[in-house]
Order: structure tokens, then sequence, then C-alpha cells
């Protein structure tokens, strides 16, 4: 659907080049939800800004159902434009415009019918759930629905493909959690292809089922989003799953509970099948071991639970460690080292 | 020698319609070429819809030469290119020439101004929804900036009352002719007192209409 091939975009400022994407090769297919993930500078906006040609690659092919983009005329290109939806993360609304005005704008460029007009944007702020603020001026309204004007705006066309430039990240946690739900709608009932890019690894886990992670301009890993949850290579790839993902308690706190008897703590995580059965306690229960969970947690990922437990197991020291042997076979364990100095 | 106030007064009437009539017809031709020159001035601007170092430049040149001159330099300067033009260099068809010149270099920066004040990511919203630079320049620069471009040329029309009344300095008509020839060179305090109170309620009431336009346009 869309296909980066070896793109490179480079910016001259004052004599200097700014390499914002480099050599970026990646395939977006239709039904995805594409996250690009990568601290700030990193290039996603200019790599996003590609796929409508609102940059223009220094080298490399950007194609959009098999058309290169570099082959249209000025006018073909405003064309295959209204039918990709893009959202914003300050919303970019027109303040001349009311909430209805706003969606009906690329409506009206493109000449539909006053009536037609009418009856889309009616169904537009139905399906974002705003059609009481229809005659409202957007600054009249919070982040989170002038976000939805944004998505109601990018829908009017008919788009089938959704790009969001980072279009949560002026929103709080429970607004984000909203537009975040609305575009897995626009996703699952509209079929529409969504390409987003984001700092926050919570967006990419919550609703994406592909990522790609970049830094100074290039995709330094690439994969399904569970894949690259649970394995991630690259060492800036773990500190954003870190940033969702607190597996340990603090130092202090182990240390706390080690100078308080706790001599076995463990750390297990595991995902899909394995927490379906009732592993752990039938392995403790076989060698008569008893287990205290003491920090844990659980997250679901593409339907896929992610599960992360750290064990403070209890029991004769030869029976504590043959229960973590056979369990060495079945889930992930590793011993929590605690600093004891 | 004093005026005969029950027959002057009507002078006083005629010179604040030449007044009016100056300012309102050199702030219509004003505001209409200003308005083309200030978004010419801006979309040919770098890395806008319509990027044109040439046209930019002579149009920022001329505009940089012409608005720093004092009108009534300005005035005396254009007088030649007003004969081949109006016919004549004094009256208040003379006077508009200059007039409507001026308002237009002052308005086009205006204009600029304000559409510079346009945040760019709408501008940018508006591309990415397909429309060509035609469509962005009436669909988007000038509903957008049309709040305070009516502020702008409310400013406009004000200096151009002020623009009128040196006009009167050489023979062009208005209250500006009336004030000089009877109030300063006849020394006649009534008549200087009477023209500046009606200049000031013309002033007002010009700030009042574009305030009130304008508050209408950005709801507030
Ligand atoms: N129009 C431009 N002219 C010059 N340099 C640019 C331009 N756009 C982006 N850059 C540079 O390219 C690099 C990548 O910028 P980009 O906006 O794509 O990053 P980003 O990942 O979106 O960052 P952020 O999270 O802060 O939005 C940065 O170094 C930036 O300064
Ligand atoms: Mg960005």
């Amino acid at each position: 659907m869309i296909e980066f091939l070896d793109v490179s975009k480079t910016f001259k400022v004052a004599k200097r080049e700014v390499h914002a994407v480099k050599n970026v090769s990646l395939t977006v297919n239709k039904g995805d939800i594409f996250g690009v993930i990568g601290f700030s500078g990193a290039g996603k906006s200019t790599l996003l800004r590609l796929v409508n040609l609102l940059e223009v690659p220094t080298s490399g092919m950007v194609k959009i159902n098999d058309t290169d983009l570099a082959s249209l005329s000025a006018k073909d290109l405003r064309q295959l434009r209204r039918k990709i939806g893009m959202i914003f993360q300050n919303f970019n609304l027109f303040s001349s415009r009311t909430v209805a005005g706003n969606v009906a704008y690329p409506l009206k460029l493109e000449g539909v019918p006053k009536a037609e007009i009418e009856r889309r944007t009616a169904e537009l702020l139905e399906f974002v759930g705003l059609s009481d603020k229809a005659k409202n001026f957007p600054e009249q309204l919070s982040g989170g629905q002038k976000q939805r004007v944004g998505i109601a705006r990018a829908l009017a066309t008919n788009p089938e493909i959704l790009i969001c430039d980072e279009a949560t990240s002026a929103l709080d946690p429970e607004t984000t959690a909203d537009i975040l739900k609305l575009l897995k709608r626009v996703n699952d009932e509209l079929g529409i292809t969504v390409l987003l890019i984001t700092h926050e690894m919570h967006v990419i886990t919550t609703i994406c089922n592909r990522v790609a992670v970049m830094e100074n301009g290039e995709v330094i890993e690439l994969g399904e989003v569970l894949d690259v949850f649970t394995k991630p290579q690259h060492p800036t790839t773990q500190r954003f799953i870190e940033s969702v993902n607190k597996d340990l308690p603090s130092a202090e706190l182990l240390k706390e509970w080690h100078d308080a008897g706790d001599k076995h703590i463990y750390q297990v995580t595991f995902t899909g099948g394995a927490t379906n059965q009732p592993v752990l306690s039938q392995v403790t229960q076989k060698y008569d071991v008893h287990f205290n969970i003491v920090y844990g947690s659980v997250r679901e990922i593409q339907g896929h639970l992610l599960g992360n437990l750290v064990l403070s197991f209890k029991g004769d020291q030869d029976k504590v460690a043959k229960a973590i042997q056979e369990l060495q076979a079945i889930v992930d364990i590793k011993e929590v080292i605690v600093d004891e100095s | 020698m004093k005026v005969d106030w029950s027959t002057f007064y009507q002078r006083i009437i005629e010179a604040t319609g030449e007044t009016i009539y100056m300012v309102t017809f050199t702030l219509i031709f004003g505001a209409i070429f200003g308005i083309m020159v200030g978004l010419s001035l801006f979309v040919t601007r770098q890395n806008n819809i319509l990027e044109n170092k040439w046209i930019f430049g002579i149009l920022n040149f001329i505009i940089n030469i012409i608005r720093p001159i004092p009108f009534i330099v300005f005035l005396v300067f254009l007088m030649p290119v007003t004969r081949t033009v109006m016919g004549t260099t004094i009256g208040t068809e003379a006077a508009i020439f200059p007039m409507a010149i001026m308002a237009t270099f002052s308005v086009a920066r205006i204009v600029e101004q304000n559409l510079m004040s346009i945040d760019p990511g709408v501008i940018e919203a508006s591309k990415a929804m397909g429309a060509s630079p035609l469509q962005i320049v009436f669909t988007v620069l000038i509903p957008e900036a049309l709040g305070p471009l009516v502020l702008g040329l409310t400013f406009v029309s004000i200096s151009l009352i002020d623009f009128s009344a040196v006009a009167g300095y050489v023979g062009g008509g208005g209250l500006g002719q009336v004030a000089i020839t009877y109030g300063y060179q006849r020394f006649d305090t009534s008549v200087m007192i009477v023209t500046v109170v009606i200049l000031i309620i013309l002033v007002q009431i010009a700030q009042w209409i574009g305030n009130t336009i304008a508050k209408k346009l950005m709801r507030r």
C-alpha cells in the first residue's frame, strides 16, 4: 500500500546538511496500523510528510498503491492527497470555520454538491461523536474534541490511508485513550490503513500491529509489535519498552526484601499460551515450595497476554532449585540479582 | 478677518464631504490593490506556496522605498505623474492619486504581516487535503486573516484622514484645506477648532466601524 524504497531526505540549512531520513525501506500493508516511534528529531515527521509529498525525497522512491509519487503531475498529486487523510499534533483546524465548516472543507475543495456535503458532514460528526458541536468554533473545543474534528475532516473524502503526526501528544492520558480507540475504529470499521508516528511506546502497544523504530533518520528496528516488544534488539528500542514496562522494583526495595529474608527472588515472563495454564502452582505444589508474588504486571498486546512477575520462593533450598529448574523448561525465568552492598 | 458662520457652515459641510470622499475612495482602491500586492508578497516569499524570488524581491523593494517617504514629499514628488494620469495637480481628484498609491503599499505591508501570523500548520493541512495554491489563497489565507485585516484597514483609513489633511496643503480640498486657508493663514481659531473636532469625530467613527466589523469576524 505504502512503500518506501531506500528513501532519503536531506535538508540544507545554512550550508549544513541535515540528514532527516536516511535510506529507509519499509512497506505498510493494507489494513495495518503501522507505528513509527523515535525520540525527538529522529526524522519521524519528515518520513510521514514524504507519504503525501509535503516533502520531496532527496533520493529513493515512495510508492502508493504501486504508483511512484515522483511520476505524478501537480494535479494528480492533489487528487492523490485527497485519498490520504492527515491529522496533526496541533490539530491545524481553520479558526475561521465552524466544526461543520472544517469537516466540510475538503468536500468543498472537491466541488461536492451542497446537500451531499451536509449529509456527509453530519454523518462524520456522528461517527466521531460531535454532532452537538457542529456550529461551534474550534476555539470553543477541548483538545480531544479538536482532534476528533481533525479526524472527521481527514475522513471526509473517504481516504484509503490516514497519516497521523503525533496525534495524541498534546492530549492527557484519558483523552489519548479515547482518540486511540477512535483511530482503531477508523481502521476496523472503515478499513482505513493507518500510519502514525509517536514518541510514546504505549500508543504503539495499544493500537499498532506493526512498528518501526527510528533513530537519526534511520529505521533501526522493524517488525510485528509483539515480536519487537518481547525481543527488542536495539538498545533504543529497549529504552522505549522500559518506558512502558517497568519490570522490576527499585534496587532499594529489593534489598529491603532480601534483608528481610526473601533470598530466592525470581522474575518470570510469559506470553500467550503459558499464561492460561496454572503452571506456577502445579510446579511449586509438586516440590512443596511456596511462592509470594512481590511485584508484577500483565499487559495485552495485539490480543496476546504478556506477563511479568517477580516472585519470592520460600522453602527448602534444594527443592526451590528443583522447582526453578522445572519451571525453566516451561516459562522464561531468571534470578533477580540483589545488590547487597 | 473672521469667517461668517451663518454661511461658512456650508463650506465646512462641503469640505467634510470632500474628506470623506477622498478617504473612502482611496481606501477602496488601496484595499483592492493592497490586498493583491500583499498576497503576492506573501505567497512568493521563500518556502511559500508560490515561491518566486524575483516577484517577491521587486515588490518588497518598491514597498520599502515608498513607504518611509513622508506623505507631503511623496505628494510633491509624484506631481508630474499625477498630472499625466489625472490631468491636473490641484483639487480633490489630484490628491486622490498619490493617496491611493500610498494606501496600496501601506495595505500591502499590513496584509503581508497579517498573513504571516496565520499558523503555517493550517496552510499545510489545506495543502495535504489537496488544495491548489489558488484555493489556499481564497479558502485559507483570506478567511483566516480577515479579522486582523479589517483592523489593519481601519488603521490605514485613519492615516488616510491624516493624508487628506496634508493634501489640503497643496490644494487637495477637504477639511485640511479649510483648516489651513482659514484657520492657519487667516488666524481664525474657531475654524481651526471646528475642523479639528470634525477630524477627531471622523477618526472615531472609522475606528468604531473597524472595531465592530473585526469583532464580528473574530467572534471575541
Ligand atoms: N524543513 C526543514 N528544514 C530543515 N531541517 C529540517 C526541516 N524539517 C526537519 N528538519 C530537521 O530534520 C530532522 C528530523 O526532523 P523531524 O521533524 O522529522 O523529527 P521528528 O522525529 O518528527 O521530531 P519530533 O518528535 O520533535 O517532532 C531534525 O534535525 C530537524 O531539525
Ligand atoms: Mg515531529
